[in-house]
């Protein structure tokens, strides 16, 4: 069948999904007190027997048998025997429409314009209006879907880890409540993402952008019962809609200048001649360039709005994986990759965008070593991750910020989807100082994690080593770059290296320090699990393996297949200042192959010595990180409180909103609409005292005017009436005399 | 000497009749009040009786025939009235019967 | 000729006489004879005009009749006290200027009219022309009443009878 006809059907069955779970998930799987979740390690609040009997079946690809026993503290409730169908729809939804992205991409790849843009209605209709340059433009917005070489790599992503994750999650949210709801936000959120990632313009990828946000929102406090979850959430959302702020307002900036938002017209419009690179100064497109980032950075969580994606690992272990690893932070770095027509003409915004890529990475890195709960060192090194992509963004390498994209998605979720295995081993602890020596327990998650680990640290062989690899190189070498950011890269990747591998030898090696009650508990996970921590660990070895770089020449052009399928969307316009410098990669003037070897073998050795030196602070002489810690207690402290930035937030903006505001706010109450309201009660009593009055003296006063007026009309009619019949008589006289008179005077 | 024709009863007949409207409208005593009434009806019949001879007509006797038969009930009635009156009342002043003054 | 000329102001003396003393009397009694005196008169005035029925109607029905009727009633009830309070009313000068009044203008309508009252034939003692055939006065109404206005003469009789009723019990102590 034509897949790219069915390109709609990509988002629509993760949709059909959500809105079966969301309408009809109470049915499948009702629960017997509250279908509120218990968060692992948190009191459950109903009391729970030890036998449930289950009797879902799972036929799907990663079929399995639920066969563990486990008591571990979740609450307990027996499970609807139609539990298996959420099972079956949720992600056989995903796994459709991994399904038909797979078609779609692998027909496009055989057009020879591999550009398939389909629009299926018109979504908002055309109001005219004045562009900047004083010419009319008409705003029209259409519901349309864009597959090229970079979204349908987004798209294979996505539905491919998202697939993945929700295998695992049937595994591991078994025996939490709102099993259903979980799910429903689930396909929600991967039907927002595949709407961001096939908009064919900018507005219908906020729709995506604004709906992944709301997924984190709903998702990151799905046990809402816990206070730290349902702030943590809020968080998210509101530094998510910070960024948003400018990221409307860059797209009304660029609306104005250019007249449609559509990326077909706007690249078009850019890479014509029309538009000079503004390297003298900040222009209009230089302002919009920096809008946009800004929005990516609160989706991408970059500085100065990182800080909600710690918190998040309030939510469920999966969530964490799929939506703060794999997908919805690197929105933000695919859409500066889709607007890279506009920043390569802002080499200003450029610049920016790569110190900022590069401080965050080693910002969030030295925080990272010394995190102790498993969760948040994954989610500081995400948040470095994240800054190496914005880093190669903003040098001009686009594609190498998709691949490193791409290889991160599967490593990191490996990694995150493994510490949630070892949270689930642990019955709900995520401390490490609290675990040790779990490697001969959990085998399985043990070795997918070291395969993970190494990934990360970049050795070479494994998928991050190829693209954090290059990130390097085109930060040293690309007329953008530079030296200083080469040496932030390499710094980071040494503590990267070495705070990942903190993480395995305080989890997997050494003493246990496992609290003896829980020690009873350890035990491997479901296959649900554990077979999708191998897909990935295979996956993080293959995947870097589409990128090797042009050094290596023993090896052909096929495994370079990610740069060529990427390079006609970055391909440069007429005015693109860069242009001779990306995609030429190695052959510079300035710039030979030694030195690419030097640079490759350097960041080689310094990942190799940071697992050393890691394995030396804390399965060796575990007592040196203590010493370290009480030497420099100002720096351990200030690594550890996170170089204080929420403080200083707090103290900046919410403190003084929220105390603004709530003065303000009862300012308001009390004189507008307290106010309001007892005029509107004066205004009652006055009204009512005035219809009295009128009521009385008008109303009343007409109707006895009436009488009155009768009555004095009366008395000299009464004086008539005497009683006397002759006095009659005589007025019979006179009326005689009148009637004579008449005829007298005829 | 004028011969005396119909005026001259005419005007018998209109002066008789303002002497007994006169009669009505002045004397308190309610029995001279009926007594000028049939003064009145005199003068009407005076009157039908002149033309009826002027006329040579009998239609103007007969009318007076009828005149004579209604004051004769009305008499009988008006004393009848007056006799009831009395016995209320004990006056038979006009004027002092004023029962129906507003 | 003469005679009626004479005979006529007699009457009409009599007449007007007896009127005006009728109104003026203080005693009832004496009203009553005046009126009479004046019905006699009226009597006499019919003859004149050669009503002969109409003259014997009067004397028997009016004299003989209802101020015989008005004589008994005066007598019946009691009018001395009557007769010693004041006679006249307080509109006594207004109303005799109000008919004095009209008394003007009916002399004025008599007087404008007077052309009009030349009759066909003139007036002659004894005449009977006209008269369907030479019947006398007497005849010529029955002939007329008991003809052509029977049913007002059944109509009187009811009314008759009406006031023979109403009179009986007007005048009854208890109804």
């Amino acid at each position: 069948m034509n897949f790219l006809e069915t390109i709609w059907l990509i988002p629509l069955f993760p949709l059909f999904g959500a809105a079966l779970m969301l309408l009809f998930g109470k049915v499948l799987d009702p629960q017997p007190k509250s279908d509120v979740a218990v968060a692992p390690g948190v009191e459950p609040i109903f009391e729970h027997g030890h036998a449930h009997e289950h009797d879902h079946e799972h036929d799907h690809d990663h079929g399995h048998t639920h066969d563990h026993d486990h008591h571990h503290q979740h609450g307990h409730h027996a499970h609807s025997p139609l539990k298996f169908l959420i099972d079956l729809i949720c992600p056989g939804m995903i796994l459709l429409s991994f399904l038909f992205s797979a078609g779609a991409v692998w027909q496009l790849s055989q057009q020879a314009h591999r550009v398939r843009e389909v629009i299926q209605f018109s979504w908002i209709a055309g109001l005219p209006f004045h562009m900047s340059n004083g010419h009319m433009a008409s705003f029209q917005m259409d519901w349309g879907f864009l597959l090229d070489p970079l979204s349908s790599v987004m798209i294979l992503v996505v539905t491919g880890i998202g697939f993945l994750i929700h295998v695992y999650s049937t595994g591991y949210m078994a025996h939490d409540g709102g099993y259903y709801r979980f799910f429903g936000y689930l396909n929600l959120f991967v039907f927002f993402m595949l709407m961001l990632v096939l908009a064919n313009n900018y507005v219908l990828l906020f729709v995506g952008w604004e709906g992944v946000g709301l997924c984190s929102y709903l998702l990151i406090g799905f046990y809402f019962h816990k206070k730290s979850a349902a702030d943590a959430g809020k968080k998210a959302f509101i530094v998510n809609r910070v960024g948003d702020a400018g990221f409307i307002i860059g797209m009304l900036l660029l609306l104005s200048t250019l007249g449609t938002l559509r990326f077909t017209d706007v690249n078009a419009a850019l890479r014509s001649a029309a538009f000079t690179p503004e390297v003298a100064g900040i222009g209009t497109l230089t302002i919009v360039s920096l809008c946009l980032f800004f929005g990516a950075t609160g989706k991408s969580a970059q500085f100065p709005l990182y800080i909600w994606l710690p918190d998040a690992m309030e939510g469920p272990t999966p969530v964490s994986a799929l939506i703060h690893a794999a997908t919805m932070v690197t929105a933000g770095v695919y859409m500066v990759a889709r607007s890279s027509a506009l920043f390569s003409l802002t080499p200003i915004a450029l610049t920016v965008v790569a110190v900022i890529g590069a401080f965050t990475a080693i910002l969030a890195a030295t925080i990272a070593l010394v995190q102790n709960d498993i969760k948040r060192v994954l989610a500081y090194s995400t948040v470095s991750q994240l800054g190496y992509m914005f880093l190669a963004l903003g040098v001009g390498a686009y594609w190498v910020a998709v691949f490193h994209l791409f290889t991160h998605a599967f490593f990191k979720a490996l990694l995150f989807l493994g510490s949630g295995s070892v949270i689930h081993a642990m019955s709900g602890q995520q401390d490490m100082r609290r675990m040790g020596a779990l490697k001969d327990k959990i085998p399985l998650t043990y070795r997918t994690m070291w395969i993970g680990s190494i990934a990360i640290a970049g050795i070479p062989g494994l998928a991050g080593f190829f693209s954090k690899d290059e990130i390097l190189w085109q930060a040293f070498s690309s007329p953008k770059g530079g030296t200083v950011l080469w040496a932030v890269g390499l710094t980071t990747a040494a503590m990267t290296a070495f705070y990942m591998w903190r993480m395995m030898y305080l989890t997997f090696y050494g003493k246990s320090r496992v609290a003896p009650e829980v020690a009873s508990h350890v035990h491997e996970s479901p296959v649900s699990m554990t077979g999708v921590l191998g897909v990935l660990a295979l996956g993080s070895v293959l995947a870097g393996w589409l990128g090797v770089p042009k050094l290596w020449t023993m090896f052909g052009e096929g495994f370079r297949t990610f740069e060529n399928w990427l390079a006609p969307m970055f391909a440069t316009g007429a005015g693109d200042a860069v242009k001779e410098a990306v995609g030429q990669g190695v052959h510079q003037g300035a710039h030979s192959a030694f030195t690419e070897w030097t640079l490759m073998l350097t960041s080689v050795v310094v990942a190799v010595a940071g697992i050393l030196v890691a394995r030396y602070f804390y399965v060796d002489k575990p007592e040196i990180p203590e010493h370290i810690a009480a030497a420099v207690p100002g720096l351990y402290r200030t690594l550890y409180n996170k170089w204080y930035v929420d403080e200083i937030y707090d103290f900046l903006f919410v403190n003084g909103l929220c105390k603004g505001g709530g003065r303000l706010a009862g300012a308001f109450d009390r004189d507008v609409v307290d106010g309001g309201v007892n005029g509107a009660g004066w205004l009652t009593r006055l009204a009512a005292t005035l219809s009295g009055w009128w009521d009385t003296w008008i109303i009343d006063g007409a109707v006895r005017l009436g009488s009155f007026i009768v009555k004095m009309l009366s008395y000299p009619v009464c004086i008539l009436q005497t009683g006397r019949v002759q006095g009659y008589a005589f007025f019979v006289v006179i009326g005689i005399l009148v009637f004579f008179g008449y005829y007298v005077v005829r | 000497m004028h011969p005396i024709t119909t005026v001259h009863y005419l005007a018998l007949s209109a002066a008789l009749l303002l002497i007994g409207t006169v009669g009505v409208l002045t004397r308190r005593n309610v029995v001279i009040i009926l007594m000028s009434i049939e003064l009145i009806l005199n003068a009407v019949n005076i009157n039908l009786i002149a033309f009826s001879h002027a006329l040579q007509n009998v239609n103007g006797q007969i009318f007076a025939i009828f005149v004579i038969t209604d004051a004769v009930a009305e008499a009988a009635v008006g004393l009848g009235i007056l006799i009831a009156l009395f016995r209320n009342k004990e006056t038979v002043q006009a004027d002092e019967i004023d029962l129906l003054k507003w | 000729m003469l005679t009626d000329t004479i005979l006529f102001y007699i009457f009409a003396l009599l007449v007007l006489g007896g009127a005006v003393l009728t109104i003026t009397r203080h005693s009832a009694m004496h009203a009553a004879i005046s009126l009479i005196v004046s019905l006699l008169g009226v009597a006499g005035l019919y003859l004149l005009q050669q009503a002969e029925f109409l003259f014997a109607v009067q004397i028997v029905l009016y004299v003989g009749g209802i101020m015989l009727l008005f004589l008994f009633v005066i007598m019946l009830v009691n009018l001395d006290q009557a007769a010693k309070e004041r006679q006249f009313n307080k509109q006594w000068l207004v109303a005799l200027v109000a008919v004095a009044a009209v008394g003007a203008q009916v002399a004025y309508f008599i007087h404008a009219g007077l052309d009009s009252f030349h009759f066909a034939a003139p007036l002659a003692a004894g005449m009977a022309a006209g008269t369907p055939a030479g019947l006398g006065n007497t005849e010529q109404i029955a002939d007329t009443l008991f003809g052509e206005y029977l049913l007002p003469f059944e109509i009187a009789s009811v009314l008759l009878l009406v006031a023979v009723v109403g009179s009986v019990a007007m005048a009854k102590k208890r109804i």
